[in-house]
């Protein structure tokens, strides 16, 4: 382990952060896909140099690109870069077709969710919000959408096919748009159980298959959310972000929209441990590397005003697996900072001393080397931050 | 020989400079370029009309000879100086958004 690579994707291009083992002196790169949103880039965990991208548009809809080099050069997976493919070519370009299952067999009911104003809408595609490598399979993927669903490639992105038994497994129908949109935005693998993964809607809630995919069930109990009509309702919970602890796989966190939650039991279960955080409001949450039971989060002021509490920006450390929070702030602005950071935007490395990253919506990139102690910035001027992931080189 | 001017997102991504040019078979309308189009660079699919619906997405228009066709059938038949190669189709993005 010698270094970190750190990808950002931001409102208008994604940008690469490298550096070594102290990660003090960084090289930025980028930006990627100037001008497009780059909602989420992730790298596989079985071959570094393979990295997904996200790229999307208002006006030209979704594009996924490729890297095999580690971010040097991308391409459409299926489209080779500096190749056109006349009919009758390999390629197809449909690595950016997401098709929701329609078919009689498994997606025939799979046909609206509840909208905004409580009548059904139908599913319609916008954006990958996530990009989940296998953690065994570099060219397997699981990609988060809005309209919620899940979809996966099993040839480096080529094309896509969606687990409509997530859409399917009967709660479905009640699921609803957030105020960001009703976006599948977070997919967890976990590394001791091949079959299981965990995923997270708004705002439908959180859910988990053990069978990769193939059946799902809802694992919201304990979750109580004061804003919906049943505040602890089986599904319609708006959870931002989940976290896991990869050495006690078991043991997941969770930034609902309000409240910091804790599960011992792979999400059977959901136990609030807020604390003494000075508002449990957020989007980001993530554990060190090394400790299942230290826990970060970023405070924000509330749902109506996303930023942090008087302006100062602080990540909060708990080292107890939640409710003691302590305080981070040395090097983060103490005033006059009215930023927000997006539910994808928190990572952490695996060194020895392990590094944690969050990006905002202000444009800057900030790093801690030192497991949260002390902080800085590793740029200060991008576009707003969407995604943060970082890799250990 | 069709003329189709991109948007230069979309020219970045199919790795070409300037207007395209496309040989189109039979009657020439959107639907008969798309597909030409689309066929020469497959990574352009979706970007200008839905995976699925297949209808035009929502911030482009289609303008040729001065005219905003855009909410035309889509195999209508493009102006004759389109087809003749003299104007090109235009492909353009929807003045919109940030």
């Amino acid at each position: 382990m010698s270094g970190v690579r750190v990808l950002v994707g931001t409102k208008k291009g994604a940008f690469i952060l490298t550096s070594d083992g102290k990660r003090e002196k960084w090289d930025i790169s980028g930006p990627h896909f100037a001008g497009w949103e780059m909602y989420h880039l992730k790298g596989a965990p079985s071959d570094p140099n393979r990295i997904y991208a996200s790229q999307t548009s208002g006006w030209f809809g979704q594009i996924i690109q490729r890297s095999d080099d580690g971010g040097r050069t991308w391409f459409q997976p299926g489209t080779p870069p500096g190749e056109t493919t006349g009919p009758g070519g390999a390629p197809k370009g449909e690595s950016n077709k997401f098709v929701y299952d329609t078919s009689a067999e498994t997606g025939k009911p799979l046909t609206t969710h509840q909208f905004y104003d409580g009548t059904q809408h139908p599913w319609e595609f916008k954006r990958v919000w996530h990009l989940e490598p296998s953690l065994t399979d570099p060219d397997t993927v699981y990609a988060g959408v809005e309209d919620a669903a899940l979809f996966k490639t099993a040839n480096g992105g080529k094309t896509w096919e969606e687990l409509s038994g997530l859409r399917g497994h009967g709660t479905g129908p009640k699921w609803q748009p957030g105020a960001g949109g009703m976006c599948l935005h977070t997919i967890v693998l976990d590394p001791k159980n091949a079959g299981r993964i965990f995923i997270a809607i708004s705002a439908a809630g959180a859910f988990r298959s053990d069978d990769s995919g193939k059946t799902w069930k809802p694992i919201n109990k304990g979750l109580r959310s004061q804003y919906i009509p049943e505040p602890e309702a089986e599904v319609g919970h708006c959870v931002h972000r989940i976290a896991q602890a990869k050495a006690k796989p078991n043991l997941l966190y969770m930034q609902k929209h309000w409240d910091v939650m804790r599960s011992l039991d792979a999400g059977e279960t959901w136990t609030e441990v807020s604390g003494n955080l000075p508002t449990d409001f957020g989007f980001v949450i993530d554990v060190h590397a090394h400790d299942p039971e230290t826990v970060y989060v970023v405070p924000i002021k509330s749902d109506g005003e996303h930023y942090p509490l008087d302006g100062k920006l602080r990540v909060y450390r708990s080292k107890t697996g939640g409710n003691e929070w302590q305080e981070l702030s040395k090097g983060l602005p103490e005033k006059d900072c009215y930023v927000n950071v997006l539910r994808d935007a928190m990572a952490v490395d695996s060194l020895d001393k392990c590094g944690i990253y969050f990006g905002t919506t202000g444009g800057q990139v900030y790093c801690s080397p030192d497991s949260g102690d002390t902080w800085a910035p590793v740029v200060r001027d991008l576009p707003a931050v969407y995604s943060v992931e970082v890799q250990t080189l | 020989m069709i003329r189709v001017e991109l948007p230069s997102h979309l020219r970045a991504l199919a790795q070409v400079k300037g207007e395209v040019t496309l040989e189109v078979e039979g009657v020439v309308s959107v639907l008969s370029v798309l597909d030409a189009l689309e066929a020469r660079y497959p990574m352009l699919g979706g970007t200008i009309r839905d995976h699925a619906t297949q209808q035009r997405r929502p911030f482009l228009r289609f303008f040729a000879c001065g005219e905003d066709l855009s909410h035309d059938p889509m195999d209508r038949p493009l102006p004759a100086e389109v087809a003749n190669g003299k104007e090109p189709l235009l492909v353009i993005g929807a003045i919109a958004g940030g």
